[in-house]
């Protein structure tokens, strides 16, 4: 017993004397908490609608007001025609639309029923659910107060239009996801690890004493991961087309140039964590805790960005998963061309730049 | 034209400023095999990551082949070869491999500068399709030189080659390192081991970063002060403990089967009375004659002052 | 009479067609100094483990301090301390904090360890270091630290695997003064070194070739045997042969 307890002093004795373990103990926890308390949460508000009213009647304002109220919508426009709906889908810009037809009040009191179209982005099938959700209950609640007031009940029907994923499926939110994170794990990491483990087992020391340039070193150590993971993105695609039973709505090849382009992104993130650290197992420990667990959080991927705090949702977008994300699903699922995602392309080129000169600039050509 | 020269260089470490190297100066000539001798924490590693400008000195300056460290380390870096402490080769490519590749980077071929290498590299040619991680220590520091040697460099930097391997290998290692010298190329090397001293042209003892002594291994055994003598007997314990214990001794060590021991008075006289104190004392079988300091012996008593 | 601590007949280990250890049989008495030499690969690492209980040996027998090394490893590991250079003592633990670890882990009484501490820290004159983390102080001064807490539970034999690499010379002495102290106080000194003048120091050597001792005696009549006037000489008569080496 004696001796367990010695062990166990001694052990404290290391635990608290090593102050970046502690940090990663003690600061974690609270960080983790605070963000997954006020930042993430799979509630969704404000989002951006859009309602065209055809009928511009007493009934239809009614409805548009009660929309407008609630914490849940964010209208964004009001008087559009079907092919600048169309756009505003494609472009990722509106989550729902509402079309309230010509005769909307007129169809009420006359046939005591109307019909409201209600179309919705499927591509996240979570949000576009609980999006139709509440805006059925708002229309039923307006139901509801009409019926109280008259005797024969009225009926409003929503008829709900599922965009670009009708049978709702899971998959086309979580492939795209999936794809960013598999490739980051494996460039981030392993072009990081394997350009520490050169300067841990002293070949790094070697390579530097020779006319070989150290850019070509990195080109080199990259190459293979770049490969692979052109690779390892055929092979999501395949098993997501003809086992997953997802389809590719857009261009193939623009798919993989943005899936390279990203791939660049990552590797030069790997790069610039390889500087910076001295062993493999740091190198692993800031790919995993600093890279991907932040890009599963804020990526939009699983929790939807709109909703965090507006400093976080500053911060998403230095994560450069957000943006691959929102290519993916626009190319994959909504089959968009490359007019509609030059914005975030030109984003991620530019994140990858900063992180390529700062990181070669940062490279060490000498060991201290 | 020195081959390598250092003046004055520091280098300190971490926030406490520990000093690794201390106010050095010295010169390697051309051709030559020089040894820096000293046990860990002297500054050699330290030294020679400096000469191959992998590593900024925090004072003074340096040349290496006339090229400085500092401002030219594009130049050094194209002609030096250099073997670092670790033994730094692909541990997951074999002995082919790893020497094709070292040519690659050097931008030659095994084949140009296959004369210089062949000496050594035959005796490992038979496992080329071995991989480095599973050679014995005596192969891997054979691999590595070839591999500093395959791009004919002008000058050879050799960090502790032979720590930590067994006597047999050291010695084939620098019988392979004298044979190098008739190329032309200067050698650099550190050792821990004092008795490989002897084998460089030129040596300088370090300790704590600083120099003790730099000179040829004759020069600085020649001006060691004093008689040294070499003593033995039965019980070899108690014989050290006894001299320690005796006015007239001025040091004494324990070298191998012998004791080391110097007395303050180099006279007949007081050597015979050490013996006479000796055999009073019960010790039996005394040898006691005049002996050649080594290395060894040089460098703890420069230790001591 | 002298007791034997160390007794081994015919020890083998094997790993697949490999014959790391091939049939070794020693004794070693108890206050003896015995170095274990052998070139890298010849499979010296292979026998220690053996000795010290951390592996099962494939046949043959050997006892430990009266301890069988296949059945009874826990009563060798108690009965035993070990140093080598890889690893020594923990550097971001102070030296005060090292030696009551250790002590409380060999089983010793608060009491023992607070004295054995004092004295400890007296004969090395380390009195003033206590307080510091061991990290911060010379290698020298660790090794010899590193020792003086293998044997603080007065072990019957301690292993030393290559105990003064890369120390200088006057310190290299002193540790060896520590060695011979031990030995007086019967303490039994297994060791293996690279530094053939330390295999003078030693009572008896062994040198493995290829897995097997070829040679066991005292210094001086093993250079007697070989007609030659150094260990280094006799090491290199023997270890040249040697097909491990590749």
């Amino acid at each position: 017993m004696k001796q367990f307890l010695t062990f166990v002093k001694k052990e404290f004795a290391h635990v608290l004397r090593d102050r970046k373990t502690l940090l990663i103990l003690f600061g974690l926890p609270v960080v983790q908490i605070l963000i997954f308390g006020f930042a993430l949460t799979n509630e969704v508000k404000k989002s951006k609608i859009i309602i065209v009213d055809q009928a511009k009647d007493l009934a239809s304002q009614k409805i548009i007001t009660k929309i407008g109220t609630s914490q849940y919508f964010d209208i964004e426009n009001t008087a559009m025609n079907r092919q600048q709906i169309e756009k505003q889908f494609k472009e990722g810009e509106i989550k729902l639309a509402v079309i309230f037809p010509e005769h909307f009040n007129h169809d009420l009191l006359h046939q005591n029923k109307a019909t409201i179209q209600v179309i919705a982005d499927s591509t996240d099938p979570n949000t576009a659910n609980t999006l139709t959700n509440y805006l059925s209950s708002v229309i039923a609640d307006y139901q509801t107060e009409l019926n109280r007031k008259s005797q024969t009940p009225y009926r409003i029907i929503p008829e709900m239009r599922m965009l670009y994923n009708p049978e709702l499926k899971g998959a086309p939110n979580f492939v795209p996801g999936v794809m960013a994170l598999v490739l980051m794990l494996v460039c981030v990491m392993m072009t990081a690890i394997s350009i520490v483990k050169e300067k841990e087992t002293g070949t790094m020391e070697i390579l530097l004493v020779s006319p070989f340039r150290p850019i070509l070193v990195i080109l080199a150590k990259a190459f293979p991961y770049l490969i692979l993971s052109l690779g390892n993105v055929c092979t999501i695609l395949l098993l997501s087309v003809f086992v997953l039973g997802l389809p590719i709505s857009g261009s193939i090849f623009l798919l993989f140039a943005e899936s390279t382009l990203f791939i660049i992104t990552c590797l030069s993130l790997g790069l610039l964590i390889s500087v910076n650290t001295e062993s493999q197992q740091v190198a692993m420990l800031i790919s995993l805790m600093g890279m991907l667990l932040p890009t599963v959080m804020f990526s939009g991927f699983m929790f939807p960005i709109e909703n965090m705090p507006v400093a976080l949702q500053w911060l998403s977008n230095l994560i450069p998963a957000k943006w691959f994300y929102i290519i993916v699903k626009s190319i994959m699922i909504k089959g968009v061309g490359f007019t509609a995602i030059w914005q975030e392309t030109l984003i991620l080129v530019g994140i990858t730049l900063i992180l390529l000169t700062v990181s070669i600039k940062n490279f060490k050509i000498r060991l201290a | 034209m020195e081959a390598v020269a250092l003046n004055n260089i520091t280098k300190t470490y971490g926030k406490e400023k520990k000093v690794a190297v201390d106010d050095i100066s010295l010169t390697v000539n051309k051709g030559e095999l020089f040894g820096l001798i000293g046990p860990d924490g002297a500054g050699k590693t330290s030294i020679f990551r400096i000469l191959t400008t992998v590593l900024l000195p925090d004072g003074g300056t340096a040349t290496v082949d006339g090229f400085d460290v500092v401002k030219d380390y594009k130049q050094i870096r194209n002609n030096v070869g250099y073997m670092p402490g670790k033994f730094s080769l692909y541990q997951d490519m074999t002995i082919e491999e790893n020497i094709h590749f070292f040519a690659t980077v050097f931008g030659t071929t095994v084949e140009a500068n296959y004369e210089l290498i062949k000496d050594i590299y035959v005796q490992i040619e038979p496992f080329k399709n071995r991989r480095a991680g599973k050679l014995s220590g005596g192969m891997k520091q054979k691999l590595a030189l070839c591999c500093a040697l395959i791009h004919k460099p002008t000058v050879l930097f050799l960090d502790e080659p032979t720590t930590g391997v067994d006597p047999v290998s050291r010695k084939e290692f620098w019988e392979m390192l004298k044979r190098l010298k008739q190329q032309d190329i200067t050698i650099v090397v550190s050792t821990p081991y004092m008795d490989e001293a002897s084998l460089c042209d030129r040596i300088a003892l370090m300790q704590n970063g600083e120099i003790l002594s730099i000179d040829t291994p004759d020069n600085i055994i020649g001006s060691y002060p004093g008689q040294l003598y070499q003593i033995k007997a039965d019980r070899m314990y108690d014989l050290l403990k006894e001299l320690n214990n005796y006015p007239d001794t001025l040091s004494c060590f324990i070298f191998g089967e012998y004791l080391h021991l110097l007395l303050k008075d180099n006279s007949e006289q007081s050597r015979n009375q050490l013996m006479t104190h000796l055999q009073s004392n019960g010790y039996n079988n005394i040898e006691m004659d005049i002996v050649k300091p080594t290395i060894e012996d040089c460098f703890i008593k420069l230790l001591k002052n | 009479m002298k007791e034997t601590v160390i007794k081994t007949e015919k020890l083998t280990k094997r790993f697949g067609d490999f014959i790391a250890t091939n049939e070794i049989t020693l004794e070693v008495y108890k206050g003896e100094i015995f170095g274990f030499l052998g070139a890298n690969g010849a499979g010296k690492t292979t026998a220690m483990r053996m000795l010290c209980g951390l592996s099962i040996p494939s046949s043959g027998d050997a006892a430990i301090a009266g301890y069988d090394v296949y059945k009874q490893t826990e009563q060798i590991k108690k009965n035993i301390g070990y140093m080598s250079q890889k690893f020594s003592l923990y550097e971001d633990l102070t030296v005060l904090e090292n030696i009551k670890f250790f002590g409380g882990i060999y089983g010793l009484t608060d009491k023992k360890i607070k004295s054995k501490s004092e004295e400890l820290l007296n004969e090395l004159g380390m009195e003033s270091e206590a307080k510091k983390l061991v990290g911060s102080l010379p290698l020298g001064w660790k090794q010899k630290l590193s020792f003086s807490v293998a044997i603080l539970h007065e072990p019957k034999i301690v292993f030393l695997d290559e105990p003064t690499g890369g120390v200088d010379p006057v310190t290299r002495r002193q540790f060896w003064d520590l060695i011979y102290n031990a030995a007086e106080r019967g303490i039994t000194i297994f060791v293996t070194t690279h530094y053939m003048d330390e295999a003078e120091y030693c009572n008896r050597i062994s040198i493995m070739v290829d897995g097997r001792i070829k040679a066991l005696n005292s210094p001086a009549n093993l250079k007697k045997q070989f007609s030659v006037n150094s260990m280094d000489e006799v090491f290199f008569e023997l270890a040249r042969g040697a097909k491990r080496g590749e």
